[in-house]
């Protein structure tokens, strides 16, 4: 018999870093991506777009597209309407027109689809589709949509005071949504001695997958299913919104969401393609795929952000924060297609107190309709957090700026204590746990701060420089595992997620999820969980998701909630299946189950070594000589509603040298300290954290959806919008600390979004800290070439 | 559209097809041949998710007419591993974990094997500039670095083996 620690070793479980199980098909180009399949009759469907942002649509004339050999169908509002169909509820409560229906919201606007033989000719199609359009005023900036007299957006809710989140105030206006003690903050104000300022924009951005979105509908009219083969994050809650709007029976809508190009909150909602697409197979008798392009993705597919923000912070003269208010305008787009739980038109926006134990806080944000696409997806974050945390670290800099106090040392003042936890936060939030001073000062130590700040002054102190040095640290908390049904839902159905285990009569076993893997290696790191709850080897355990036929309903993967949530429901339901094993076991080896202890693959009768029955025993006896009174089998499932969120939290810090003549910047140095409790695979951790701070790289450093002043969107190509190659992008050095969850089965709390959240405010910190001597609080992202040099050639450097 | 007759080898297999004088080698390998582990992430030519060898070069299929390939030797990942062994790019991809979503990593591969044969003994620096054509949104290009040297002295380690 093998050591304890030999076994536990061979079972690749938690703690592992285990190569990854998904790679094996992928280095081989065995993948199987939406727009790999090919069905037999298959046709393909393109878009007409809309080339203004605010129009009347005159007239539409398919006639020469029709004409072309090879085109089925052309279909438009107008064809919609008889199915009610060319309209669609938004995940925010609002509607969506599916085709534009008489008029054209934004640029790039879905208008019309052809479908045809393959995708040439339904490109030539969309080319010969005429539309006439009769061009309207557009609103570009939602200060200027909300004031009287503004062009109005949605005539279609003309006369609508109420929204689904309350009073709109402008036929513009969408929503208020508050939190916090306004009059508590507001005294707090009144009589603080030290008060800042900042107003700040996080630009319009898109999280840009590699591979769009797509899809490939197949109904079969014998049968009357739906089975669609859809880039979806969460394919359980598209079968039910599909059968709500077709009118289907659930049972007979299949979606699956086969290998996922990345998503990054790119693929929730739903789109107008996906629905033609769905419609034109019913309407055809024939699957009909739909893949965009990368123009298509990023005009018109759920963009991030857009959050025009105005934080004050209040504190006494040595630095502790007393008050924090917060008002946001929110530029929605044309429809508001907020991807965020149901009762939080804004998130978790209210995570924005950050780690900081602040008395009073309050904030508000207001949501606008303007004329730009449709979104608001949690882009590699959890809703709405990336704003919240960029706000709260942007503010404790400038109040540290304003008090001459350093701004590591302003955060150490002000962090919740160890002991604290668990700590309710002035918006009612009750983070789990934490350690954020242990974790600061092995970040300070690792980078010799002290080092650091005396050669940035010894620099500015230099005439010779020819570089200005910055300093960012980010100290954040992020919010996520949504989360408990009592708060989280979408359209109504609770945020729980889901797991299904079988082990087989040999001891191997089959788990089905209800979350779908878009890279974050779910099908090694799920086996992980169960191998070391189940003593069955990682090897010998399988992973399936994104299938609704055969996977357990789940809300999907977004918003780092897979190991929170759908990670959580692995464990239970591995211990509903322990629990039967441990009753097999004691009727094979005649004990009381109480006279069991479990080691790590089997149960052992106490005190005697020599008498055990592993996992692979009882999995043969579950099936052929199950105890009197037990059903046979050994399978469990469980569906898991979180009693709470989890609350990763990091400590970064960057160095970056900006150029004085060209304000190029480089970053010298990103060290990254992540702690999100237990830690599942190191080696998977890792990954995910050099993305996240890649991306997070990208929005500080280059991303924006520029706009002008006719709803043109300026930049909606790779050539324009940035997505950094291996040379721009930086080292990353990351370290860790491990305080688990108190309330999760196995301690862990998510991590894959940690580093993109907490990156963006760390890279601005860094390039305002570099001006700060200069007198500079703040500048807005992003922080490319041009826009640093017009600091320096302002700030009197260059 | 009238169809042109073209003949080329794909992966050391003959090739003779007709195609429309305006189809992509992308989709000529795609839906044609159902060699789909050729991707599209673009069709600007930025992204690289494309990528396979014509000639000994690195081309992105996106951009080449399959008409450009008449005689061309085509290489695409399908072909990178032989006789059941991976290549050791594919190797150091799995080993070093520089893949997530696997979107970009034909692309990838198909670029690595290509810049280890003219520069067998590449920098870090020099790694991260030869792959400057093919974009990756999930690993931070930090592993995929750490893939290709891993290959690069792989195959040295076999080229000496061999001599």
């Amino acid at each position: 018999m093998n050591a304890p620690a030999e076994r536990a070793t061979a079972l690749a479980g938690i703690g592992e870093s285990r190569l990854r199980k998904e790679d094996a098909r992928f280095i081989q180009g065995k993948g199987n991506y939406v727009d790999d399949l090919k069905l037999p009759g298959m046709l393909h469907m393109d878009i007409v777009r809309a080339p203004v942002a605010h129009a009347r649509i005159k007239k539409i004339n398919k006639a020469a597209a029709l004409a072309i050999p090879g085109v089925h169908a052309v279909l438009t509002a107008e064809d919609l309407k008889p199915l009610k169909l060319h309209w669609m509820p938004t995940l925010a409560g609002d509607v969506q027109a599916v085709l534009a229906d008489e008029k054209v919201h934004f640029q790039m606007q879905e208008v019309a689809v052809v479908v045809a033989d393959d995708r040439y000719i339904a490109a030539d199609a969309v080319e010969a589709v005429e539309v006439e359009y009769e061009e309207l005023p557009a609103v570009v900036d939602p200060f200027a949509a909300l004031q009287p007299g503004a062009p109005v957006l949605r005539e279609d809710l003309a006369g609508k005071s109420e929204g689904a989140h309350g009073k709109r105030t402008h036929p513009n206006h969408i929503f208020t949504w508050e939190a916090g003690d306004k009059a508590a903050a507001d005294a707090a104000f009144a009589s603080a001695p030290v008060k800042v300022r900042q107003k700040m924009l996080y630009p319009r951005v898109h999280p840009c997958p590699l591979e769009t979105c797509g899809c490939v509908a197949s109904f079969d009219p014998v049968r009357g299913e739906l089975t669609t083969w859809m880039t979806s994050q969460a394919p359980h809650v598209v079968r039910t919104v599909v059968s709500m709007l077709s009118g289907l029976p659930e049972s007979k809508v299949r979606i699956i969401s086969p290998d996922i190009g990345g998503g990054f909150g790119n693929k929730v909602p739903i789109y107008p393609g996906y629905v033609c697409a769905i419609v034109a197979s019913i309407v055809l008798g024939r699957p009909v795929k739909w893949v965009e392009d990368r123009v298509e993705n990023i005009s018109s597919t759920g963009f991030a952000r857009d959050y025009h923000m105005d934080g004050e912070l209040a504190a006494t003269a040595d630095g502790r924060i007393v008050g924090l208010r917060v008002n946001v305008v929110a530029d929605h787009g044309a429809f508001d297609a907020c991807a965020d739980p149901s009762k939080f038109p804004a998130g978790l926006f209210h995570v924005c107190s950050g780690s900081y134990d602040i008395a009073a806080a309050y904030c508000r944000v207001d949501g606008v309709y303007t004329n730009k696409a449709p979104g608001g997806v949690a882009y590699r974050c959890s809703f709405r957090v990336t704003e919240a945390v960029y706000l709260v670290e942007r503010m404790v800099d400038v109040l540290a700026q304003q008090l001459k106090m350093d701004k590591a040392e302003i955060r150490r003042k002000n962090f919740i204590r160890k002991e604290q936890f668990p700590y309710r936060s002035p918006f009612g939030l009750e983070y789990d746990s934490g350690n954020y001073h242990a974790a600061l000062d092995k970040v300070l130590a690792a980078v010799d701060y002290k080092a650091l700040r005396a050669e940035q002054a010894a620099k500015r102190a230099d005439p010779k420089s020819t570089t200005l040095m910055g300093i960012g640290l980010c100290t954040f908390t992020e919010i996520v595992g949504a989360g408990p049904s009592k708060m989280c839902d979408i359209l109504g159905v609770g945020m729980f997620d889901s797991c299904e285990i079988r082990v087989h009569p040999t001891g191997s076993a089959l788990a089905r999820m209800g979350t779908i893997t878009q890279g974050q290696g779910h099908q090694t790191t799920y086996a992980q969980i169960i191998a070391t709850e189940l003593g069955i080897p990682s090897e010998e355990i399988q992973i399936e998701e994104g299938d609704t036929s055969t996977a357990p309903y789940g809300l999907g993967t977004y918003g780092s909630r897979s190991t929170p949530v759908a990670g959580a429901a692995i464990a239970m339901a591995a211990r509903k299946i322990h629990a039967k094993a441990r009753k097999i076991a004691a009727h094979l080896l005649e004990v009381g189950e109480a006279d069991l202890d479990w080691e790590i693959d089997r149960f052992k009768v106490r005190g005697d070594d020599q008498r055990f029955k592993t996992m692979k025993d009882i999995s043969w006896a579950a099936y052929h000589q199950a105890p009197p009174g037990l059903e046979p089998g050994l399978e469990a499932v469980h569906y898991y509603d979180p009693p709470n969120f989890t609350f990763p939290f990091g400590i970064y810090l960057a160095v970056l040298d900006i150029d004085k003549l060209t304000g190029e910047t480089s970053v010298r140095r990103f060290y990254a300290l992540d702690d999100c409790g237990t830690r599942i695979n190191p080696m998977i951790i890792e990954g995910q954290i050099h993305g996240g701070l890649t991306e997070g790289f990208a929005v500080a450093m280059g991303q924006q959806m520029p706009f002008d002043a006719q709803g043109n969107l300026l930049g909606n190509t790779l050539m324009d919008y940035f997505l950094p190659t291996a040379v721009e992008t930086p080292k990353w050095e990351t370290d860790y600390t491990v305080t688990p969850s108190p309330h999760h089965p196995i301690g862990a709390k998510g991590v894959a979004e940690s580093p993109h959240v907490g990156s963006i405010p760390c890279f601005t910190n860094a390039v305002v800290d570099a001006f700060s001597h200069l007198g500079i609080t703040h500048m807005d992202m992003p922080h490319t070439s041009w826009r640093v040099w017009k600091q320096l050639q302002q700030s009197g450097v260059a | 559209m009238s169809k042109k007759l073209i003949s080329l080898t794909v992966n050391g297999r003959k090739v003779e097809t007709a195609v429309e004088p305006r189809t992509l080698l992308v989709h000529l390998l795609r839906e044609d041949l159902s060699l789909t582990g050729t991707h599209i992430g673009c069709e600007t030519s930025h992204c690289g998710a494309c990528t396979v060898d014509m000639d000994g070069r690195s081309v992105k299929s996106c951009t080449v007419l399959a008409v450009q390939c008449e005689g061309s030797d085509v290489r695409t990942v399908e072909g990178l591993a032989s006789g059941g062994v991976l290549h050791a790019v594919q190797e150091g991809f799995y080993k070093e974990h520089g893949l997530q979503c696997g979107f970009c990593t034909p692309g990838m591969l198909m670029r690595a094997q290509r810049f280890l044969v003219e520069n067998p003994n590449p920098t870090e620096e020099q790694v991260r500039a030869g792959m400057s054509g093919n974009l990756c949104r999930c690993t931070g290009y930090q592993n995929i670095v750490k893939a290709v040297l891993y290959a690069a002295e792989k195959l040295r380690d076999k080229q000496e083996a061999a001599a």
